[in-house]
């Protein structure tokens, strides 16, 4: 049946929808692209029996000319659904993927990455003006509800400075009580732990 | 807070606006982005003044004595102000990449003077996105299509945002004579917004409202 192989794609995207990105399924997309083509050849050579005087072919030129657009249509959603799975990402993880997730990406959409890492760099440095220093957009996620937070180290990082020069050594199941904007990203990052 | 003169030129008079003034109109821009289902003007201007606020305050503090309460508190409202003004632009960008194609075909179609929904900045990002994403497609599935399929139809792209969602919405004017239409037989109805009542409507209804402070989305 045309279309099963476009349909399967969407599946198992639908199927992993709990974020994270499977790996890119290249073998399905190309063996959609190859029906296409099948189905548009066939259409080419009826078309051209047609303009010969063959009657009765159009039906089979329309529905193959429906099988093409609905293929179409399921790759384009399956590289879109992707795309935005991994701008989500962005967003979560920060401008460096995690190698296990990189894994699992194409090289065009690790391309497409680093393209949107530089256009929102550029958005975000550009905020307040000429002379205004950007905002970094990927920070203060949540609505800050103290000055200073309880944090737990998960691993070892080395020595840490903050703002006013205290430097801190994070060892691991180590406890401090820093200010929320100094540790924000560690914490994303998966270093600190908030202690609630 | 000490009251803090700013000067924000707009158009041909020089306006003085207090620190406490333009914080009060960033939390009302950000609220009414948050609501609503589409892109509304921006704000560039009041995000720059904003800014610069943030780091004269930011200055202010780090000159004070170290260890007095009061700079606790204002770092407080620094990390307060900016998430506000974080958010603001997160909201706004995320809406940006969803209609990114609906946007840039309204942008292309604006006339001369008409001023454009995104600033300078936010209009670059988006055609950055768009041309991003066509790369991604043509590179990998676009390319191998058959030769009627290969282009990406604008048309069939763009996504627009639901007109119709329902939002809630306070009247800060009074506004007469608005016209809803009721399902059904009745056709249109004309209703009256009286100051200070909140309703529940249909987006498309407000739209015009919202840009010039009639309404607020809550």
């Amino acid at each position: 049946m045309y279309g099963e192989k476009a349909v399967e794609l969407i599946r198992q995207l639908h199927r992993s929808s709990d974020g994270s990105l499977p790996p890119f399924n290249e073998d399905g997309i190309r063996q959609v692209l190859e029906e296409m083509r099948v189905l548009f050849e066939q259409n080419q050579a009826d078309v051209n029996k047609t303009v010969d005087g063959a009657p009765g072919l159009f039906p089979g030129v329309q529905l193959r000319h429906a099988a093409l657009e609905r293929n179409k249509r399921c790759l384009l959603a399956y590289m879109c659904n992707r795309m935005e799975r991994l701008r989500t990402m962005r967003w979560e993880f920060g401008s460096v993927l995690p190698p296990d997730i990189k894994y699992n990406l194409s090289e065009q959409e690790i391309q497409w990455f680093s393209r949107y890492n530089k256009s929102l760099a550029t958005y975000m440095r550009s905020i307040g003006g000429p002379s205004g220093g950007g905002l970094d957009l990927t920070q203060d996620l949540k609505p800050p509800k103290s000055l200073y937070i309880e944090v737990r180290c998960l691993m070892d990082h080395g020595e840490f400075e903050t703002e006013d020069g205290t430097i801190l050594l994070l060892k691991k199941d180590s406890q401090h009580f820093l200010q929320r904007s100094q540790c924000e990203h560690l914490i994303r990052q998966g270093v600190l732990e908030h202690i609630l | 807070m000490d009251d803090l003169d700013i000067e924000e030129a707009s158009d041909e008079e020089v306006e003085q606006m207090t620190a406490a003034e333009a914080l009060a109109m960033v939390e009302k821009a950000w609220l009414n982005e948050k609501f609503s289902p589409e892109l509304l003007p921006h704000k560039q201007d009041l995000v720059d003044v904003m800014l610069d606020q943030l780091n004269d305050m930011e200055k202010n503090i780090s000159r004070a004595k170290k260890g007095d309460l009061k700079v606790s508190i204002h770092k407080m409202e620094i990390d307060r102000i900016r998430y506000v003004l974080a958010s603001f632009l997160r909201i706004r960008l995320e809406k940006i990449e969803k209609f990114v194609h609906h946007l840039l075909e309204e942008e292309a179609q604006l006339g001369e003077d008409v001023p454009s929904r995104m600033s300078p900045e936010e209009l670059q990002h988006a055609k950055n996105f768009a041309a991003n994403m066509e790369t991604l497609f043509n590179d990998v599935v676009l390319r191998h299509m058959p030769r009627n399929l290969k282009k990406l139809e604008g048309s069939k792209v763009a996504v627009g945002p639901y007109q119709d969602s329902y939002v809630f919405l306070q009247v800060q004017e009074q506004v007469d004579q608005v016209m809803v239409d009721t399902a059904g037989d009745q056709g249109d109805e004309a209703i009256d917004l009286e100051k200070g009542s909140q309703h529940i409507m249909r987006y498309r209804v407000v739209a015009p409202l919202i840009t010039n402070d009639a309404v607020t989305l809550i």
